[in-house]
């Protein structure tokens, strides 16, 4: 051949040190505060003295009545929360998801209503109505002489926690029936299926991602909440068995670590059981948006406002209560309270204002914190191919399946004892350890947040910035920035909403009382009858806080409500 | 089971203020392949959707041969639709998917079986049972929901714009399977599109729809032959479109004054019977039935006008000129253009056009 051809020669592989370093610091981050303070935990009730590995504490567990007990009812109570709340939703998703109807907005707004309240301040306020001594037993007393024990043991956590969670479920199933392409459905009544035959082979399959993913959401919350056991006063769940282990006889306790990692184990058990749903969620994804909805007539109408009605006062419930409380000076085994003051607000603006302040600064950290990992984990798994993308993506999810208490104790563990560099002293015994605990606690929100919002950016449009001769960083901020901003924003939203009424971790992390924040505040002032009112009072500012972020992330969101509380 | 004849007399639809569908009358009859077509918008697809029972008409009523259907739930109908997302069930296998129909109507185990492989033979795709919807190309998504709407052996075929997702080439091979297969099952078809092309080649009878309106109805010829008015001209397949006013009517001459004043020497085409002095006329022209010749090379043509060209395309299979004339750009096409001469930019020309390619177009009536 007359043309030679030079051997090819291998270009050298460009490696960016950029994305490397970000991949790098964001694992060893990940690592040191959500992956290794698990392990630690895990090893602990897997070795034994002399630090070989041993199974006998978890045959010491299995062996105690007691631990038993608490673990079949941690699974049992769970179960039940599911079912009750599936129970409630599945119809109300529905409707709200098929019909159009007068007040279908108000029934939106007051599933939402029982998210904005922390579940154990929720229990206080349920006490005071649906207690031994509450207005409806007072009153059943009165006319009938008999008493309902609603709220006595486990029976009071799984009414307790099946209102504050069911909106999870609901929402979810909400998103996922109202992305079933219509087509789809109607396809099935052309070749002549209809009614609840349609349902069962078509509309339900379809919706399965949305309703399983709040399902899990639910019982991996539920079987999570310490306070609401605390505040009932009921011990025997595996959360507060792990957290008065800790507490009471310390953190040498063996018996404690066992507890949490049975309750990794149950929460990440449950996360695998619903991943293969979970996986199936991109086939009911929309192709064109026709939303099919029916108009209700007539008795449909009344029989539909009934239900709202009542699911709008149960809802309520807690909110009505706990307002209440929090003008109250007596309000003891009457119907309501005898005495009523604004010396509750007094003590906790005024005398005590650091439980406010303190809230205020973590979440706005602990927020600012996720964004700024969410938008840089979101930016490595979608726009470029460094190595260790899977593995970032797994850790960054991994907190979704780690209980409270267990991260709680295990950053005890860790960073107990010596001192962190940089700060002075121990990291436990400085308030940024809740910062950290709130951010890697919610950063599996956040990330998804940023991903989706990214997701939505074409590349092409980062491209031709590209090509027009900003650098990547000039990309970065002049293209990308502006274009997910709103997507951050909410993201920051979801993690100070959530943060807001964190009780598990906190309530194990809190160094001193001055450094606690609204929750734990609450939970203190609730330990005496007399300090029921600021309690109360507090948690009116929790309430208020978790509504503002919440009506903010809608704003953001555009009315599409579901997408803030979805997995 | 036997085709339908399906008729609509008097329908009209609205959604709020807006109204979708206004008094449209339709007789499609049985075994034939109609079609539907008008610009996105124009309430085509509700009429389908009409037919197929998930639109109610406000007015109007509906009938399957000789049977009113209007309050028939759409499962209750026996028309079988494809649509044009292909609405494939995610969760089912391409075997549950077309057997779906049969086991509504509870066809037994045994004859779902042998039935579905049919159909899957029939559109190609035997072997895919197994799979789902997800693994298989949008050509073969396509051909599935294909079957499994025939499966049924529905008395009437719906099909909306069942090609609009396929790439250009696979669009024109599914258009001759697509034909071939009606023709051999012999199903009434009502066909949904906005392609000019699609609809001429396929049916035996187009509606045009625009507004929500039948504005014109006939055979593909007729359409492009004799367009109803102004809309369609420009609608189907191109059309040169001169606005003028008659000045002067001999018998074998016609003279029309233009926009600009200029006037337009025409032997009298036979489109002009009706005309008369002052009256406003629209001439459609045909990019094709324009000859471009060399500047006075034909100067002894009846209809000849002198232009330049403006702009010239090489298409492969013709050439595209724009040219400018009589004040304005025209469109004209040089078709099989092998061996002969391109034009290019600023090039002087004469364009020449038989009078008989002359159309006279009423204009739009708003």
């Amino acid at each position: 051949m007359a043309l030679t051809l030079a051997t090819p020669t291998v270009a050298p592989k460009r490696i960016d040190w950029w994305q490397s370093g970000i991949m790098a610091l964001l694992l060893v981050l990940l690592t040191a505060f959500i992956v290794y303070p698990v392990l630690r935990v895990l090893s602990i009730a897997l070795s034994d003295d002399s630090g070989s590995f041993t199974l006998i504490h978890f045959g010491n567990f299995f062996r105690r009545p007691l631990f038993r007990e608490a673990l079949w009812n941690t699974l049992w109570s769970g179960v039940l929360v599911v079912v009750f709340s599936a129970a409630l939703s599945l119809p109300l998703a529905y409707l709200l998801a098929r019909y159009e109807f007068r007040g279908k907005l108000l029934l939106q707004t007051a599933a939402t209503l029982p998210l904005v309240i922390p579940p154990f301040v929720g229990a206080v306020a349920l006490q005071l109505i649906l207690g031994r001594s509450g207005m409806v037993n007072l009153l059943l007393m009165d006319w009938f002489d008999v008493t309902v024990p609603l709220m006595e043991g486990l029976t009071g956590v799984v009414l307790v926690q099946t209102l504050h969670f069911f909106p999870f479920i609901l929402l979810n199933t909400v998103v996922s029936l109202s992305n079933v392409d219509s087509s789809l459905e109607e396809m099935a009544q052309n070749l002549g299926c209809h009614g609840l035959r349609l349902f069962r082979r078509v509309t339900l399959p379809l919706m399965l991602p949305g309703f399983i993913a709040g399902s899990l959401l639910t019982f991996i919350r539920a079987i999570d909440d310490l306070g609401t056991p605390l505040m009932l006063n009921y011990k025997n769940l595996l959360a507060p068995q792990a957290y008065l282990r800790i507490t009471t006889i310390g953190m040498d306790d063996v018996d404690g670590y066992v507890v949490c990692v049975a309750l990794v184990i149950l929460s990440l058990a449950s996360l695998l059981l619903a991943r293969k749903y979970l996986s199936l969620a991109e086939y009911a994804t929309v192709q064109r948006f026709t939303p099919v909805t029916r108009r209700l007539h007539g008795k449909m109408t009344v029989f539909v406002w009934l239900g709202v009605a009542l699911i709008l006062s149960i809802s309520l419930l807690p909110h009505m209560g706990i307002l209440l409380l929090s003008f109250t000076k007596v309000w003891s085994f009457t119907l309501l309270p005898t005495t009523y003051t604004l010396a509750n607000y007094v003590e906790i603006l005024f005398r005590a204002p650091h439980f406010v302040i303190n809230t205020l600064r973590y979440m706005l950290l602990a927020a600012g914190f996720d964004i700024v990992l969410g938008a840089a984990i979101a930016f490595l798994l979608l726009r470029t191919s460094v190595p260790g993308r899977n593995l970032l993506d797994a850790i960054a999810t991994l907190p979704l399946a780690i209980p409270g208490v267990v991260l709680g104790v295990g950053y005890l563990r860790v960073f107990h004892g010596w001192d962190f560099p940089g700060a002075d002293g121990p990291l436990t015994s400085s308030w940024f350890i809740l910062v950290i605990a709130y951010t890697m606690r919610r950063l599996p929100y956040t990330v998804r947040a940023c991903y989706a919002a990214l997701q939505q950016v074409h590349i092409a449009l980062e491209e031709s910035a590209l090509n027009l001769g900003a650098n990547r960083l000039r990309t970065f901020t002049k293209i990308t920035l502006p274009l997910i901003s709103s997507g951050l924003i909410a993201g920051g939203l979801i993690a100070f909403v959530t943060s807001c009424v964190e009780l598990s971790s906190t309530i194990i992390l809190v160094p001193r009382i001055e450094l606690g924040p609204i929750a734990y505040g609450i939970y203190l002032y609730m330990q005496s009858p007399l300090g029921r009112g600021a309690g109360a009072a507090l948690g009116v500012v929790a309430i208020l806080l978790v509504s503002l972020g919440t009506y903010l992330t809608h704003r953001i969101f555009r009315g599409r409500s579901g997408n803030a509380f979805r997995i | 089971m036997k085709p339908a004849e399906v008729r609509l007399e008097r329908i009209s639809k609205s959604y709020g203020n807006q109204r979708v569908v206004h008094d449209v009358s339709l007789r499609i009859r049985e075994g034939e392949f109609f079609t539907f077509l008008g610009p996105s918008g124009c309430g085509k697809t509700t009429l389908l959707r009409m037919i197929a029972g998930f639109v109610d008409p406000d007015e109007g009523s509906l009938y399957l041969d000789d049977q009113q259907v209007n309050q028939t739930p759409p499962w209750r109908r026996d028309v079988g639709m494809v649509f044009q997302n292909y609405a494939l069930w995610p969760h089912m296998t391409v075997f549950e998917n077309v057997a779906f129909g049969l086991r509504e109507r509870k066809v037994p185990r045994a004859e779902v079986k042998t039935r579905v492989s049919k159909a899957l033979e029939q559109v190609d795709l035997k072997g895919t049972e197994g799979r789902r919807p997800s693994q298989l190309s949008g050509g073969q998504q396509q051909r599935v929901a294909l079957a499994r709407t025939l499966v049924i052996q529905p008395r009437v075929l719906l099909l909306d714009e069942p090609l609009s997702n396929l790439d250009a080439k696979l669009r024109v091979d599914m258009r001759l399977e697509l034909l071939k297969l009606q023709q051999d099952i012999g199903v009434t078809t009502i066909y949904v599109t906005h392609d000019q092309e699609e609809a001429l080649a396929m049916s035996n009878r187009i509606a045009v729809i625009h507004q929500g309106q039948v504005i014109q109805e006939g055979a593909p010829r007729e359409i492009y032959e004799q367009p109803a008015n102004d809309f369609i001209a420009g609608f189907v397949g191109q059309s040169n479109l001169i606005a003028g006013k008659i000045l002067n009517l001999t018998k074998e001459h016609v003279d029309v004054e233009l926009a600009d004043r200029s006037t337009l020497n025409l032997w009298r085409p036979p489109a002009f019977d009706l005309a008369q002095v002052g009256d406003s006329v629209l001439l459609s022209l045909r990019p094709e039935s324009i000859e471009v010749t060399e500047k006075d090379l034909r100067w002894d043509a009846p209809n000849h006008i002198e232009g330049k060209i403006l702009a010239s395309a090489y298409q492969g299979a013709s050439i595209e000129y724009e040219i400018a004339t009589l004040g304005r750009a025209l469109k004209a096409r040089l078709t099989n253009p092998k061996g002969k001469h391109q034009f290019q930019r600023d090039d002087e020309i004469t364009l020449s056009f038989a009078a008989e390619d002359v159309m006279l177009v009423p204009a739009k009536s708003q």
